[in-house]
């Protein structure tokens, strides 16, 4: 006898799937991941969030799950590292460091019992995120891995947010500051690595709208087959499917 | 308008961007989207069209009813626009949200349409001063990607152009009353000649410069637009200043001709896609809503 899990019912003694999506069995246990759904949030996860509002003592993120995430100021880190308790000058200052619209990347510390989700970035390679490129995809295609943070050799960096937000940036030059950058820079990026973060973008829409998996491998790949089109053509229905055709046939050499 | 939030950084990336002639998407600052076009989605009107130009949706239906002729032009027929922003949409046009958006795109649509010209309403009579035919035209925003007016004319066009309306005769009786009669076969229509149909080009200016056909992230960087209309033969027929900044007149000229230019081979490609879709007549298969 199966036993019933998410995402499934009985009907006429069927296990029947109530949402379209990928089956997942653990010895009875059938259930059925969607292909496009909320956000659920599990204790270490890598979100890229953007501030909704900016409360008492914490930030409201937005991270495309059925509830506001919360980020609250002790979770943030103090700029030059200092471990101190928040004070009242610090309540005020808040919206000095992260103001409504603001991008951050954080790593999920505990799930409140309505399912909202806590936040913090206590560690130097989280925080505010600075001049770089959004994409909005869903959940499930994210791959869980070991790190979420990635310095492509061509020449730009990728966060791939658990929730779906995939964070493209020009790599930064020397790991510098004290704390997940307290100031942001401003200056213009170069052309040249502009043109390596809208091919990144586009190949990332390619893969999405194909449905397949995003991990590091997958869109360097992809990036690799897009290379001989030019940047704006990428998005072009014929293109996008014959790039990750190949990228496709590229993984699959590397798994046989 | 639905407006996405960005921060400072990525609002300044995008400017530097624009600046270089690089969109974020690749695109240069005078390259439209790749856009779908499809008429004949509707059945029971008399012409529909769908264009879907990047995350933006639009669905148009014509209706040809009969009507009488407005009092100051006995023997011309007459267009009416209705735009709906569907809560589809985005959560803002929930209820009477999108009641504003959607006036001032009729209202922007009948400003175009009234010019001389655009479409043959002496066509459209049937009896001066008694019937002629009133074109209801339904907009319908089914999803707000950016560049509303861009796409909302060019599906205004194609169901123009998709539209069938029936032929009628009118048969006179002893008594002198008037007897309108509609023709059996419903392959006997007349076609409306869109030719002259302008087209909506929306410039948007970010910075020094300016885009065509702007994402939802470039129109929160832009400052103010200038919407004009151009014919396929790269004639301007109105102008329109949206925006809450100012626009000095050295960029306005600089947009106009733009415009003027990207107008031209909007209506080109335009064309060739209505063209296509014609000449495959009923063997053609209909994507519509499954696709």
């Amino acid at each position: 006898a199966l036993r019933r899990g998410h995402g499934t019912y009985v009907c006429d003694e069927k296990l029947v799937a109530s949402v379209a999506g990928v089956v997942e069995r653990v010895n009875k246990l059938v259930c059925v991941k969607p292909l496009k759904s909320r956000y659920n949030g599990e204790v270490g996860d890598i979100v890229v969030g953007r501030i909704t509002e900016v409360q008492q003592k914490r930030w409201k993120v937005e991270t495309n799950s059925r509830l506001d995430s919360v980020l609250l100021l002790s979770s943030m880190n103090l700029p030059g590292g200092e471990l101190r308790r928040r004070s009242a000058e610090d309540e005020l200052a808040m919206r000095d460091y992260l103001q409504e619209g603001d991008l951050i990347s954080a790593e999920v510390q505990s799930v409140f019992s309505d399912g909202a989700l806590s936040l913090h970035t206590r560690s130097l390679k989280y925080g505010k995120l600075g001049q770089g490129v959004l994409v909005q995809v869903s959940p499930s295609l994210v791959k869980r891995q070991k790190t979420h943070f990635h310095d492509l050799p061509c020449g730009a960096s990728v966060i791939l947010g658990n929730n779906g937000f995939i964070w493209i940036y020009p790599t930064p030059e020397q790991k510098d500051e004290e704390g997940g950058g307290f100031t942001t820079n401003l200056e213009p990026v170069p052309l040249s690595d502009r043109e390596v973060i809208s091919r990144l973008r586009n190949c990332v829409v390619a893969l999405v709208t194909q449905n397949l998996m995003l991990f590091d491998t997958s869109i360097l790949y992809c990036y690799e087959a897009s290379l001989p089109h030019q940047i704006k053509d990428i998005l072009k229905p014929e293109v996008m499917e014959e790039i990750v055709l190949e990228t496709r046939q590229k993984l699959l050499d590397l798994e046989g | 308008m639905a407006a996405v939030v960005l921060s400072e950084a990525e609002k300044v990336y995008i400017v530097h961007g624009v600046q270089e002639d690089l969109r974020v998407d690749g695109r240069g600052c005078e390259d439209y989207r790749c856009a779908e076009v499809e008429t004949d989605v509707v059945s029971n009107t008399s012409g529909s069209a769908r264009v879907k130009l990047g995350h933006t949706d639009i669905l148009v239906g014509v209706k040809a009813e009969m009507g009488t002729p407005k009092l100051e032009r006995p023997d011309e027929g007459y267009l009416e626009f209705f735009v709906d922003c569907s809560a589809n949409a985005t959560p803002e046009f929930e209820g009477r949200g999108g009641e504003e958006l959607g006036t001032e795109i009729a209202s922007t649509l009948y400003r175009i349409f009234s010019s001389e010209g655009t479409v043959d309403l002496k066509s459209l009579c049937i009896n001066p001063r008694e019937h002629c035919w009133v074109l209801y035209v339904d907009v319908l925003l089914l999803e707000c990607g950016g560049n509303l007016f861009d796409a909302i004319s060019i599906a205004v066009k194609a169901a123009l152009f998709n539209t069938r309306i029936p032929k009628v005769r009118v048969l006179e009786d002893e008594e002198g009353s008037k007897e309108i009669e509609l023709s059996d076969d419903p392959y006997d229509c007349i076609r409306l000649s869109v030719d002259d149909v302008p087209c909506i080009v929306t410039l948007s200016k970010i910075g020094y410069r300016h885009v065509v056909d702007a994402t939802l992230q470039e129109e929160a960087c832009s400052l103010a637009s200038l919407l004009i209309s151009v014919t396929s033969k790269g004639a301007l027929t109105c102008m329109k200043k949206i925006g809450k900044g100012s626009l000095d007149p050295e960029s306005i000229f600089e947009m106009m001709e733009t415009g003027k230019r990207v107008g031209k081979s909007l209506h080109t490609s335009l064309q060739k896609v209505l063209d296509e879709e014609e000449s495959l007549g009923t063997t053609r298969q209909k994507v519509g809503f499954l696709g």
